[in-house]
């Protein structure tokens, strides 16, 4: 009896295709099935999330946290998922209506493409691309339109101001955290992660190289800011710009956005998690007479390996969010043009340098 | 260039100081006290302001000339100090307090009223429990119904009083605390 997920996925698979004939109504039904699978999953990781980050700030804070509705509070994320199902949207007058409401499935969009190119465990993924670390690269830009848009059609000068500078600061930070990721591609010679897991089946990224540790701290300080949270949340700076670019959102629209926001800080671990940490694969010595000490890590399913080491690095960025004030404007780009981008360019000289001398 | 680099690496130097700072915090015991299942146990602290008081002693007797400083000082208006003119029994016009309300609805817990007292005759004490069904409950009268001042003892030495005057003010209300308590 294994505890892998591909296990099941593989019976399900058998059992359709024993009792039904036709190829086609399978692969339909498994359509459904994994998009479904998808969107309940993501749905449960920003629940998740959000009730993650509400007991870690409020013991960040010497809180309890919620703690009224079930044991530790663990409901209060499902009432509050009901009371912003039910809420009003409240309709604006002179704004661009279409756009307006285009944004938030925009966001939610590029979110959920992105969550799709995801693996989840061993043989556990939506597509398998050939260029995997760029397509996820590739989508995740997308919601960075829909967060302008909604700045933009909302006809408010907050919401204007908070999509101007999340503008600014995705796109430059996506640089630092494409070519940190680059760095790895070199490394692994490759761009499709199931290549990437192979080569990291017996030693992790970050255990490979020197420069591994330098590209995963830049992609850290630019993931975390490209999920707009603190300290780089200014284009949501609450106490200047109300809420930025949601401000005029009310409602599921609003919960679009801020569903999109959690599962961005998700995906953001989980692209970490994959390419430097190793995703899926136990954590193994490489070294001879470590078999049983393997043994154990592999009796371990993937899954737990996965979500273990994304949970960790989303406790560090919401350390981080709860740590560090908030930053300026200028400062939020001197810092990524004049210190991350060329300690990355210079990251990825050296990795390949790296990789042709030692490898 | 060396300055570009120092900057850099003692900046992340203080976020990880400031980062250890949290995470110290992080695993300290939380500070919030769970209100209605640990009602009992709960120890407010001793100079947590919650409501206002008047302290009357054994024979209803309060120690508020009325002067009226409290409501002056007071940044909301939040006390109304009701006095009215008597004649005493030596035929000399005294002021009394007739009522002293306090709105608790209005009232910032600023301790202000308290600080500048010249009598000490009101305090905060730990009493949090506030919550009634209408609004008008939130005034209170604090003066007891049939209270009034504590008879302040005269000085021993009438004659002396003039020169001391000046230094005594601070100092006398609490001598007359000590003498009448
Ligand atoms: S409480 Fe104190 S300050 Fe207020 S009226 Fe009475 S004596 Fe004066
Ligand atoms: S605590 Fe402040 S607000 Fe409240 S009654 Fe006293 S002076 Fe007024």
């Amino acid at each position: 009896m294994s505890l892998e997920l591909i296990d099941g996925i593989n019976k399900i698979h058998e059992f359709l295709t024993s009792n039904i004939e036709a190829a086609w109504v399978v692969s339909l039904i498994e359509y459904v099935l994994v998009g479904l699978g998808f969107l309940t999953l993501y749905a449960l990781i920003a629940l998740f999330l959000i009730i993650f980050e509400r007991k870690i700030c409020a013991y960040f804070q010497c809180r309890l946290g919620p703690n009224r509705v079930g044991p530790w509070g663990i409901f209060q994320v499902f009432a509050d998922m009901v009371k912003i199902l039910i809420k009003e949207i409240i309709p604006l007058k002179h704004n661009d209506k279409l756009l307006f409401y285009a944004a938030p499935f925009i966001v939610i969009m590029g979110s959920l493409l992105t969550f799709g190119g995801l693996q989840f465990a061993e043989g556990v993924h939506g597509v398998d691309f050939n260029v995997g670390v760029f397509y996820l690269l590739a989508v995740s830009s997308i919601s960075i339109i829909g967060v302008m848009l909604a700045g933009w059609s909302s006809n408010n000068k907050y919401s204007l101001i908070g999509a101007m500078r999340s503008g600014a600061q995705v796109i430059s930070f996506e640089l630092s955290a494409c070519l940190s990721m680059m760095a790895i591609v070199i490394l692994g010679g490759s761009m499709n992660l199931s290549d990437l897991m192979a080569a990291q089946e017996d030693v992790w990224f970050i255990f490979q190289s020197p420069f591994t540790v330098v590209a995963l701290v830049i992609y850290l300080i630019a993931a975390h800011a490209e999920t707009n949270r603190g300290p780089f949340d200014l284009p949501e700076a609450e106490s200047e710009l109300t809420a930025g670019y949601h401000v005029e959102y009310s409602g599921i629209t609003f919960g679009f956005f801020y569903v999109g926001e959690y599962c961005n800080l998700f995906i953001n671990a989980a692209i970490g998690t994959l390419v430097f940490l190793g995703g899926w694969q136990a954590f193994h010595l490489p070294f001879a007479g470590c078999e049983g000490f393997n043994a154990v890590m592999d009796a371990i399913p993937s899954y737990v390996w996965m979500f273990g080491k994304t949970l960790l690095l989303i406790f560090l960025s919401l350390w981080v969010r709860w740590t560090f004030p908030r930053l300026r404007i200028d400062q939020l780009l001197r810092l990524e043009w004049k210190i991350m981008l060329p300690f990355s360019l210079a990251n990825i000289l050296l990795m390949a340098i790296w990789v042709a001398l030692v490898k | 260039m060396k300055k570009y680099f120092t900057d850099i690496f003692s900046g992340i130097w203080n976020l990880l100081k400031g980062m250890k700072i949290t995470g110290k915090v992080l695993v300290s015991p939380a500070v919030t006290e769970c209100y209605p299942e640990k009602r009992d146990e709960l120890q407010p602290k001793e100079r947590f302001r919650a409501e206002l008081t008047m302290p009357h002693n054994e024979n209803n007797e309060h120690k508020c000339t009325a002067c009226g400083i409290c409501a002056m000082n007071c940044p909301n208006q939040t006390i109304t100090v009701k006095k009215s003119k008597i004649t005493d029994e030596n035929g000399k016009p005294k002021i009394v307090l007739d009522q002293y309300l306090y709105d608790i609805g209005s009232c910032i817990f600023c301790g202000l009223c308290t600080r500048v007292c010249p009598q000490g005759a009101i305090e905060f004490t730990n009493n949090f429990e506030h919550a009634v069904y209408t609004r008008s409950k939130l005034i209170k009268q604090l003066n007891k119904p049939g209270s009034k001042k504590v008879e302040v003892a005269k000085p021993a030495a009438p004659a002396a009083k003039p020169a001391q005057a000046g230094q005594n003010e601070v100092a006398a209300p609490k001598q007359e605390n000590e003498n009448k308590q």
